[in-house]
């Protein structure tokens, strides 16, 4: 039993930290005033319950007020909240039993990738997994969870592990990109990739990816690939860091919160594009509010998503995962608009026989 | 590592541009000399002094591939989508729009069937003048089909790659036919297919991250620049200038990345060759 209270990160509900975003400020003010308050009351002996008990239901409903409305760019801020819940807090919160598994076989044991067996309620998984750091030291460690090669390569071959013995895979996507340096370039990320994506396509075992913070592009994709796709709810998933895309099309990096919004890496708009085909909910005001209850809606999701894989023989769950990845897409066909964003969920209900032939893409 | 500022990746060089009257000249990054645009032409698009190999249209390259009237395209009515309602300096909309006026072409890919040197086969190129050749939903769609036709037909696929990455204007939609194209390949490869992956200059980002990189056989051509993160994205976040030669095909043939640099005038008979050994 590893599932410990002593979350480094319970700090979230520690009151006016300086852990608050911008957007966040009223919230900050109203925390405060609520703490004022406790210490009078303690220093004072008044009872002022009738006034706090007010303000905290201002709070909640300023909170889920802001929260209802963030922007591209602000969701890309919570994605990013240095107290948001990262992979080590899955880890010691909602694996039982984790036992990492190291290295490569070939070139090294790249940090930004964490795998290893453990067990989610009763179901025993791989676990493949970006790994951020919280402390500057883990993250210098782990190369801010940007991953090399060599960690997409010791992902692969733990996942092939699982498929020997038939163990479901999660993969837990928390990185800003695949590492884009010489060392990187030089032993293939490009191919480290495009193999994972490749195999990824084709594990005989039932294979569930979530993005829990940051989605970026190839590098998230890499250990991407899989037979449902969700995203927490102020996670994002892009095809370039809204930054980059800045520098690239607005020929100014500052520009990014426009290229947040152009981008739409939210998850509602990745699912109405069936991109993801789940969104998982987080608490009131994000995950970094209350870690305990993000946990709880990712494990739920997890174990539901698990059972219900467990039921397709093989050769339907390689055939749906297919149509699946296949199926998402948009374009038109001369004057004929096909345009075809596919919700996924209505190919992936029903098991196809494995002779099944995809649909025409003329309607 | 090189860090004297003059260094040229070609076309990315960090040297001001000296103008050139574009048409009839044309000046050779290789070896910076003017040269007449037909010669190079008639050369298959490579500088007769340096051989420099220029970039081509998809057009071009599946011309100088296939055999005389061999090719027959599909999919031609294919359009992109402006599915995110993507505006930068200008709507993705009329980007498209001009480009399609520009180049003929509704997207960034050619494919068909065609014969090389009487070999069956099907066959994709990229078009860098179509958005740098980037992947969009037309061109994954297209890719996808290619890699299904292969399998279905028992054909070899070849696809010349020649891009710039993942369409940012299509969000993750651009990055979905990543997973979508390799998957089509893994389904080739499973079936027993022959897939040879051509690599001209440029093939970086997205395309290299995916099907580039699945090739049963990899080609590249001379000099050019295969890579995942670019010379430019490698200096916007690393700030790390590359040394002269860094992720060209001549560096990737050393780190064991490709199978072989091959001259453009040598690319038909190499791929019938390896068709030939592969039995297909
Ligand atoms: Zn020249």
């Amino acid at each position: 039993m590893t599932r410990t209270d002593d979350f480094s990160v319970a700090v979230a509900n520690e009151p006016n930290g300086n852990g608050y975003l911008d957007f966040e400020k009223p919230l900050a003010n109203l925390e405060s005033q609520i703490a004022e308050l406790r210490a009078l009351q303690a220093a004072k002996g008044i009872d002022y319950s009738p006034e706090i008990r007010q303000l905290r239901s201002n709070l909640v409903k300023l909170t889920s007020k802001i929260y209802n409305n963030l922007s591209a760019w602000e969701t890309v801020q919570v994605a990013r909240h240095p107290r948001r819940p990262i992979l080590t807090d899955y880890l010691s919160l909602m694996m039982k039993d984790f036992r990492e598994l190291h290295g490569d076989r070939c070139f090294g044991d790249d940090r930004a990738i964490v795998t290893g067996f453990g067990r989610i309620g009763r179901e025993k998984v791989l676990l493949v997994g970006h790994r951020k750091g919280r402390t500057t030291k883990e993250k210098v460690e782990c190369n801010f969870g940007c991953a090399h090669p060599e960690g997409y390569r010791k992902a692969l071959l733990k996942m092939k592990l699982a498929e020997k013995f038939r163990l479901p895979i999660v993969c837990l996507i928390d990185t800003p990109g695949a590492y884009p340096g010489l060392d990187a370039e030089e032993r293939g990320q490009a191919q480290a990739i495009a193999v994972n994506l490749m195999e990824m396509s084709r594990l005989r075992v039932p294979v569930v990816c979530v993005v829990i913070g940051e989605g970026g592009s190839g590098g998230a994709l890499g250990i991407g690939v899989g037979d449902r796709f969700a995203i927490m709810q102020f996670a994002y998933y892009s095809v370039i860091s809204p930054e980059g895309c800045a520098a690239i099309l607005w020929k100014d990096g500052a520009e990014a919160p426009k290229a947040a919004e152009a981008l739409k890496l939210v998850s509602k708009d990745l699912l109405k594009r069936g991109v993801v085909d789940h969104i998982i909910p987080e608490p009131l005001g994000g995950a970094h509010r209350n870690p305990h209850e993000a946990v709880h809606n990712l494990e739920t999701h997890l174990i539901k998503t698990i059972r219900e894989l467990r039921r397709y023989k093989i050769e339907n769950l390689i055939e749906n995962r297919y149509r699946k990845l296949r199926s998402i897409g948009e374009f038109t066909i001369a004057e004929k608009t096909t345009s075809r964003t596919v919700r996924t969920a209505a190919a992936v209900e029903t098991p196809v026989k494995p002779t099944a032939r995809r649909k025409t893409t003329k309607a | 590592m090189s860090n004297n500022g003059s260094t040229s990746w070609d076309g990315y060089s960090l040297k001001k541009k000296r103008e050139v009257p574009e048409g009839l000249w044309r000046r050779c990054p290789g070896c910076e000399d003017m040269i007449f645009t037909r010669t190079v032409e008639e050369n298959l698009g490579v500088c007769p002094e340096c051989r420099h190999h220029f970039r081509i249209s998809a057009r071009q390259r599946i011309k100088q591939l296939c055999d005389q009237d061999s090719f027959e395209e599909q999919m031609a009515d294919y359009f992109p989508v402006d599915a995110l309602n993507f505006t930068d300096s200008q709507a993705y909309k009329q980007r498209l729009r001009n480009l399609q006026k520009k180049t003929g072409l509704t997207d960034a890919v050619v494919m068909g069937k065609g014969f090389v040197k009487g070999r069956p086969l099907i066959l994709a190129a990229l078009d860098p003048n179509f958005m740098m050749g980037s992947m969009g939903s037309v061109v994954g769609e297209k890719i996808t089909v290619a890699a299904e036709l292969a399998t279905e037909l028992q054909l070899p696929l070849v696809i010349v790659s020649c891009s710039g990455g993942a369409r940012m204007q299509e969000g993750a939609l651009s990055l979905a036919q990543m997973a979508k194209t390799s998957a089509a390949v893994g389904r080739l490869h499973e079936a027993g297919g022959l897939f040879i992956s051509v690599l001209a200059d440029p093939t970086s980002g997205g395309v290299t991250a995916s099907f580039a990189m699945l090739g049963d056989v990899i080609l590249a051509e001379p000099g050019a620049l295969i890579c995942f993160a670019g010379p430019r994205t490698i200096w916007h976040t690393i700030k790390v200038e590359l040394p002269a030669g860094f992720q060209k095909a001549e560096f990737l043939l050393e780190h064991g990345f490709i199978d072989m640099i091959v001259h453009r005038k040598e690319l038909r008979s190499q791929i019938a060759r390896i068709i030939d050994y592969c039995g297909k």
